[in-house]
């Protein structure tokens, strides 16, 4: 697409390391061979997935444009970089940053490319990494020389391979932290970053490295393998290690990691976490891709078992002397200040205190203090980028951090410049208030840019942000540390589980017209690491979610007991109650069209369903009606399991799954009768084998989840399985409404 | 030497009074009639960030949009595909759709007529650091083209031209005509 992208070649030819320039001239070729038909579109797809360069909404080709789906022309005619995904339409191209750490040239390379190549904005993610979006696949290598030749990758960005490793951004200056884990997560970065032995996965593999236990920076329950800093005393001497976990990971249904071994030495770090991958690659799922993350190994196999053969594994590794060689060469990058720390002078404006108090933390380095820089949804403009390159050379050594609340943290920042900081923060847009606080919203791309998004996540963060940034909660504290964590869709990327007030986005059909909700998700825990996970609600209309931010803050506020934690506050007064409190806002007022669109998109969620008849109305109501009557079994699955009746919540749930399935086989066969492998294998029949429920990019695995639940069925519950249980069941009926939604009114009559 | 990928920004008149949300559905609009020559593709909306892109119109060959870097709001068009000829037929067509693009936003009923152009101020960049890296030389080479344009577009009349020089950014100006014009008086200069 760019006139220059030869030039660039030639350019940069030498100036890159090595190994990255190979690959990137691998990939260039890739390119070339797909463009001329001389490479399968399936194979080029999976190629350039793991370098980074994923597909993006409306990639097929169609985008409903509010009235009608238009055929995009595109110049390359029917040429595909992938199946059902277009050669020209818009891509997104993901940039891997270890750790999040950066320096000012990198800050540069990223501006430009975000000008050159994209919309003028680099999005930061919820695991420190970039995105740039509407890029074109034909510059995406030139992106890459551009990066490597600032030494950044984005091999293993995305496809089945080993992910971004993630670290907490305060290691090595935080307070509370064990030891600095920055040079073991580098080292393992390094090393598994191609290895062999992570080529064939079933899946994706995330690892996180935390400083502490306590603190989320890390979010190690959350991931495939989660290292946390510990020591112990052996014989008088102070030995290093990390606290391991495995078989963690959001998704659909999300899992706690389960712990290997409570102390690893760091010497074993990368043996180990080899062993995993060796481990996982062997016996992971490989053709079921809804049950091949490493998180279903480690559960069907169980911790034990797990730990037994990554052990044997262990055993049977020939020695690497990268295992330490890598952590030796990281351990001498060791970070410092530019300038004299010092004590803060007093006084300042009423926004600079502000800032002060929510955006900076004192490091453990006497003098110095850690800012953090709150960006909109994650994003930040070329020239921000630009001016935050200047302002990290002037006054630190360029120690720069991105972080899994899609933010920035620079470190090392005397507390006598922070007068100064502000102003330079400030001139260029940066200074906003709020970091970590409930204004500080996190979200996935969702529908904006998503192919999977089903709700338009970053247009309620955007509108949620600006409601509650109206507010001063400085003297509702308890409120201002809150989370929101918001996901288009089921797949999690907003982390929505683990916020405070997490939301995911679900379709519901009113009246005849698909309407954009929200599951409000409650119950989860963003402290220590990622300490517990919510449980969906209610679905909620989009453009009501404000009003149950605003209900739950108020109750909250008004209902707590002294010192009581928002995720206590909820546990106490209990999901009926929350539910009551919703109750009103489940439904949009008659009457108000905007209910029928999304934040920030005045397109009718879907048009397709206008124009319904009274006939269709009759069994839309029917239909609504037994969905419903499922989704509030699934609530009362949910309410038996916290009251710690596993059993029974495992059998409401698996009911609620049978009667939601019920509900759309009476579409077809109205006398089906109350008979469970009766309406399974009716459901398999007109839904399953029809592929009329299937998702278009998770496939049926939303009804395997009823298959594998059915023929469970008679089996004990453990608290496990009948937490898992309730989550599938949940996502089978909001399956069931997205189902009920696309056969339309023809099909339903 | 030639160089391709011209953005052309117009600036907006009382950029304060501009409310960025009613574009949204207009740029929806456009996409449903595909109003432009190139192929209109999707919205990026980010008005959440501040002096940022505003309200982008993704297209496939170029993106239109009501931008505030710097925060200078106005109407620009980034071209993305190449385009053959002369760079003073890429400045022109560059500049001719930014141009159109904005008289039609002055003309849609649903933006009560805030959008319109303060008469005077033009931005111009060339978006590819390859091609046109900001330095002093290449400036020097590339002047005769940028005026050429202006001397088009201001018809001759007087006005001022300045640099960006900080060599990381895109090589681009700012152009401030002395006399004030329409964007159709603008339009008929540079078709004429």
């Amino acid at each position: 697409m760019k006139a220059s992208n030869t030039l660039w070649k030639e350019h940069l030819a030498g100036k890159m390391p090595e190994d990255l320039g190979r690959e990137v001239e691998i990939f260039d070729n890739e390119v070339a061979l797909r463009k001329q038909g001389k490479m399968d579109e399936r194979l080029f797809a999976e190629t350039r997935l793991r370098r980074g360069v994923y597909g993006q909404r409306y990639d097929n080709g169609e985008r409903h444009d509010g009235a009608k789906v238009q055929d995009m022309k595109y110049p390359s005619g029917t040429l595909t970089k992938g199946p059902s995904t277009m050669w020209d339409a818009p891509g997104m191209q993901r940039i891997k940053i270890p750790g999040g750490g950066l320096n000012a040239e990198q800050l540069e390379t990223l501006a430009e490319l975000a000008e050159e190549y994209s919309d003028g904005i680099a999005h930061v993610t919820t695991r420190q990494d970039f995105q740039l979006h509407y890029v074109h696949i034909e510059d995406t290598p030139t992106i890459m020389r551009r990066l490597a030749a600032a030494k950044i990758t984005t091999r293993e960005a995305c496809g089945n391979s080993v992910r971004n490793v993630t670290a907490c951004p305060y290691a090595g200056v935080c307070r509370d932290e064990v030891f600095d884990v920055t040079p073991y997560s580098r080292a393992l970065s390094k090393f598994l970053l191609g290895h062999p032995d992570c080529q064939n996965f079933g899946r994706k593999f995330k690892p996180a490295f935390s400083g502490c236990a306590q603190h989320a920076c890390g979010l190690t329950s959350l991931h495939d393998i989660g290292f946390i800093a510990v020591t112990r005393n052996e014989n008088g001497v102070e030995k290093r290690g990390f606290d391991v976990y495995v078989g963690g990971g959001l998704g659909a249904v999300p899992y706690m990691a389960k712990r290997f071994d409570a102390f690893v030495p760091v010497e074993e770090a990368l043996p180990v976490t080899q062993a995993v991958a060796r481990v996982f690659a062997r016996l992971g799922e490989k053709k079921n891709r809804s049950r091949a993350r490493i998180k279903f190994l480690v559960q069907d196999l169980g911790i034990e078992k797990f730990k037994e053969l990554v052990l044997e594994e262990r055993k049977t590794l020939t020695p690497d002397p990268r295992w330490t060689q890598l952590i030796s060469d990281a351990e001498k990058n060791v970070e410092g200040p530019l300038r004299e720390g010092g004590e803060l002078v007093a006084g300042g404006s009423e926004a600079y205190q502000r800032w002060l108090r929510t955006n900076t933390r004192p490091q453990r380095q006497a003098g110095y203090v850690v800012v953090t820089i709150a960006l909109p949804l994650g994003d930040i403009t070329a020239n921000q980028l630009r001016s935050l390159a200047d302002i990290v050379r002037r006054f630190t050594k360029e120690t720069v951090r991105t972080t899994v609340e899609q933010n920035f943290v620079i470190r090392w920042v005397s507390r006598k410049d922070l007068p100064e900081f502000y102003e330079a923060l400030s001139a260029a847009h940066l200074a906003d208030p709020g970091a970590g606080t409930i204004v500080d919203v996190v979200t996935c791309p969702g529908t904006d840019t998503c192919k999977l998004g089903i709700s338009s996540s970053r247009g309620l963060a955007a509108e949620l942000r600006q409601r509650l940034g109206e507010r001063n909660f400085q003297a509702e504290e308890a409120v201002e540390s809150l989370h929101i964590k918001i996901s288009g869709c089921f797949n999690s990327c907003g982390q929505h589980h683990v916020g405070d007030l997490g939301f995911y986005g679900v379709s519901r059909k009113v009246g005849g017209y698909a309407v954009p909700h929200f599951q409000v998700v409650l119950g989860g825990e963003w402290e220590n690491n990622a300490g517990s996970y919510g449980l969906p609600v209610v679905a909620i209309p989009s453009k009501n979610i404000p009003k149950v931010v605003t209900r739950l803050t108020g109750r909250y506020i008004e209902g707590r007991n002294r010192g009581e934690s928002f995720k206590d506050f909820i546990k106490r007064i209990g999901k009926v109650e929350l539910k009551n409190m919703l109750d009103d806002l489940v439904r949009p007022p008659a009457g108000d069209r905007s209910y029928f669109s999304d934040w920030g998109d005045p397109r009718e969620y879907t048009l397709d369903d206008m124009g319904t008849g009274e006939c269709a109305g009759e069994v839309v109501a029917t239909v609504e009606f037994d969905l419903g009557a499922a989704e509030r079994e699934v609530f009362e699955a949910q309410l038996a399991f916290e009251n710690g009746q596993i059993e029974l919540a495992g059998k409401t749930a698996y009911g609620a799954m049978l009667h939601g399935a019920k509900a759309l086989v009476k579409l077809v066969d109205p006398a089906i009768a109350e008979d469970a492998d009766q309406i399974v294998s009716e459901f398999r029949k007109y839904y399953f084998d029809t592929q009329k429920f299937y998702d278009p990019f998770a496939g049926g695995k939303f009804a395997q989840y009823l298959f594998d639940a059915h023929q469970k069925a008679g089996n004990p519950y453990t608290s496990d399985s009948s937490r898992y249980l309730i989550d599938e069941a949940q996502l089978f009926i909001d399956a069931a409404h997205s189902c009920y939604n696309k056969l339309g009114t023809t099909a339903t009559v | 030497m030639d160089f391709q990928h011209v953005n052309v920004k117009f600036l907006v008149k009382d950029p304060e009074a501009v409310d960025l949300e009613p574009l949204i559905p207009v740029f929806h609009r456009w996409i449903q009639a595909q109003v432009c020559e190139e192929l209109l593709l999707d919205i990026a909306d980010y008005r959440h960030v501040p002096e940022g892109p505003g309200i982008v119109l993704i297209g496939h060959q170029a993106d239109y949009s009501v931008d505030n870097t710097k925060g200078r709001l106005g109407v620009r068009y980034n071209r993305k595909a190449t385009f053959d000829g002369t760079n003073q037929d890429r400045l022109k067509q560059a500049a001719c759709s930014a141009l159109k693009a904005f008289q039609r936003l002055e003309r849609e009923g649903a933006l009560g007529g805030k959008i319109s152009f303060n008469g005077h101020d033009v931005e111009l960049f060339i978006n590819d650091r390859m091609l046109a890296p900001n330095r002093g030389d290449i400036r020097k080479a590339f002047e005769p083209d940028f005026k050429a344009l202006f001397d088009r577009l201001f018809r001759g009349n007087e006005y001022s031209m300045s640099y960006d020089t900080d060599p990381r950014r895109l090589l681009g100006l700012s152009a401030r005509s002395s006399t004030t014009f329409s964007i159709a008086e603008l339009i008929s200069n540079l078709s004429s």
